[in-house]
């Protein structure tokens, strides 16, 4: 890791930060949506499902940016535990930004519904009716979610400790803002 | 980094503010899934307010969950395309697939004990965009709101003859249905019914204007009224045995689509008050049934008629139904097809 960058490019930074904000919004959405009968259970479920195809795009964009420009190595001091657990943490995230609107297109398809984006643009079935695959698809769906959202919060937590508590200059390899001193030139 | 100097004060505050950001989070997740508020309406309530005392029939809609499938054409005459760009409603044949049913949580009704029927329709356009509808035969609904529906659900449901009297003191718009079902003639057939969408939805024309319409579909076949007791005399399932046998010896059954454009001030979100007779009314087709499946392995079962899916150039209005029933139907479908088992198709059945 020679040539290892410092931080992520701004391009990964501007990115995440989108992508933090829209995946909040899709959990917050998708749990706010199913329960209820108001009227706004429409437009609601039309955002759900434009945002969750935008973002599958926008996951695989950002994959294809983190192959190009790597990643900022981790503190040399960070504990080996927090180091695997950092690793791991952020492949389930990357994971379950692709498997979760794969799962939610292949919920809709199972179940013959046309899935009609924002706009009227409409997505073809890829799968036929099949109340199995539905019934299977909507149960990782629902699970998955519920296990998504306390994995960005331990991913909250666990950037609110970097940036706080252990000041280690981790949290400002993602953060936006310039870091304000010279507190991650630890070596 | 200085771990050992500053980490006891500087890190408490911080792992408080952390442990607050943490429960902020999922106490706001939980407000929304709606699991801090038993009085919202959500999809679960209402279906558990469907079940009747012995509860739900596995496998099946969680209401109209007895029915039949059929299979025919939409023949847009053209007229429509004034009124909304919808493809369907170009001149052409479009196919069509749908589900004569009765208003009942109970599979194995008998037919003369359920006063409302329905049809559940999809159209498709020639590029696969899909229109679904379901439509009843009373020519206003029982009442004006969802949470009204629910709480008739609850009170009709009670053995105190009290909570019918509270609801209709509550709800005084559900009298004008009660007398509709009292007084409406019954027929021996699903052919002779009209079928209502009664929501009120908007049609969007080339132009970009907006109507804001209801449609109904009035049926060729001549209404013949029958009593309640001689319609229980023919049988429990003689509804689906009579339109299996009236298209086997008579051919296609029909019924001309008519749509009805409100004017201002028309009660357009309140599907339990009718618009006056003389608003304006424009055939824009008919429906056409050719062939009656049963619904165990029929093309219907796997349907959900949600009335949401629309086409390009109709919208849902202010009428908060649609949406109310796209969310139950929803969860009537996610259920019953995890319960698959309980209905199986008689290929699955016996292997």
């Amino acid at each position: 890791m020679t040539n290892a960058p410092r931080r992520f490019a701004l391009i990964q930074r501007l990115l995440h930060w989108l992508m933090a904000v829209c995946i909040l919004a899709m959990l917050f959405i998708g749990a706010g949506m199913v329960s209820t009968v108001a009227p706004k259970y429409l437009p609601l479920i039309l955002v759900h499902k434009t945002l969750g195809f935008t973002l599958l795009i926008l996951v695989l964009i950002r994959l294809a940016l983190r192959l190009y420009y790597g990643a900022p190595p981790l503190p040399a001091d960070l504990p080996g535990a927090m180091k695997l657990g950092a690793r791991l943490s952020h492949q389930l995230l990357y994971g379950l930004m692709i498997v979760m609107p794969l799962l939610g297109l292949g919920m809709l398809w199972a179940a013959a519904y046309p899935v009609v984006l924002y706009g009227g643009f409409q997505i073809p079935a890829l799968l036929p009716q099949s109340d199995g695959v539905h019934t299977l698809l909507w149960n990782a769906h629902v699970y998955l979610g519920f296990a998504f959202f306390a994995l960005v919060l331990l991913h909250v937590a666990a950037g609110l400790f970097h940036a706080l508590v252990r000041r280690d200059g981790v949290f400002e390899t993602i953060s936006l803002l310039r870091p304000r001193n010279r507190m991650t030139a630890a070596e | 980094m200085s771990l050992s100097g500053k980490l006891p004060r500087a890190g408490l505050g911080s792992l408080v503010l952390i442990a607050a950001v943490l429960g902020g989070g999922v106490v706001a997740f939980a407000y929304t899934a709606g699991w801090l508020s038993p009085g919202r309406l959500t999809p679960e309530r209402m279906i558990e307010a469907f079940a009747p005392p012995s509860g739900a029939a596995l496998g099946h809609r969680r209401n109209h969950a007895k029915g039949i499938c059929f299979t025919g054409t939409f023949e847009a005459n053209g007229n429509g395309a004034e009124l909304s760009r919808a493809k369907v409603f170009e001149q052409g044949r479009y196919q069509a697939l749908g589900r004569f049913n009765l208003g009942t949580t109970d599979p194995n009704a008998v037919d003369a004990t359920v006063r409302v029927r329905g049809l559940g329709l999809q159209i498709t356009a020639a590029d696969g965009e899909e229109w679904r509808t379901a439509m009843i035969n009373p020519p206003f609904f029982a009442v004006s709101t969802p949470q009204a529906f629910h709480d008739l659900l609850i009170a009709s449901g009670k053995k105190d003859p009290e909570a019918m009297k509270a609801f209709i003191a509550a709800n005084p718009e559900f009298s004008a249905f009660a007398a509709w079902a009292k007084t409406a003639p019954w027929t021996g057939s699903y052919a002779e019914e009209p079928y209502h969408s009664l929501n009120s939805f908007i049609f969007t024309d080339a132009k970009g204007r907006d109507r804001t319409v209801r449609w109904s579909l009035l049926p060729s076949a001549q209404p013949v009224p029958v009593s309640q007791a001689d319609l229980e005399k023919r049988g429990p399932d003689y509804l689906e045995q009579e339109i299996t046998e009236r298209i086997r010896a008579a051919g296609p059954l029909r019924w001309t689509m008519v749509t009805t454009v409100a004017e201002p001030g028309d009660p357009t979100a309140d599907p339990s008050k009718a618009w006056p007779e003389n608003r304006r009314k424009v055939q824009v087709g008919t429906l056409i049934v050719q062939r009656i499946e049963p619904e165990r392995d029929g093309p219907c079962r796997d349907v959900n008629f949600d009335p949401t899916v629309l086409p390009q150039g109709i919208r849902v209005s202010d009428d908060p139904f649609p949406a109310a029933r796209s969310s139950v139907y929803r969860r009537s479908y996610d259920l019953r097809a995890a319960e698959a088992k309980d209905y199986p198709r008689t290929g699955t059945a016996k292997p």
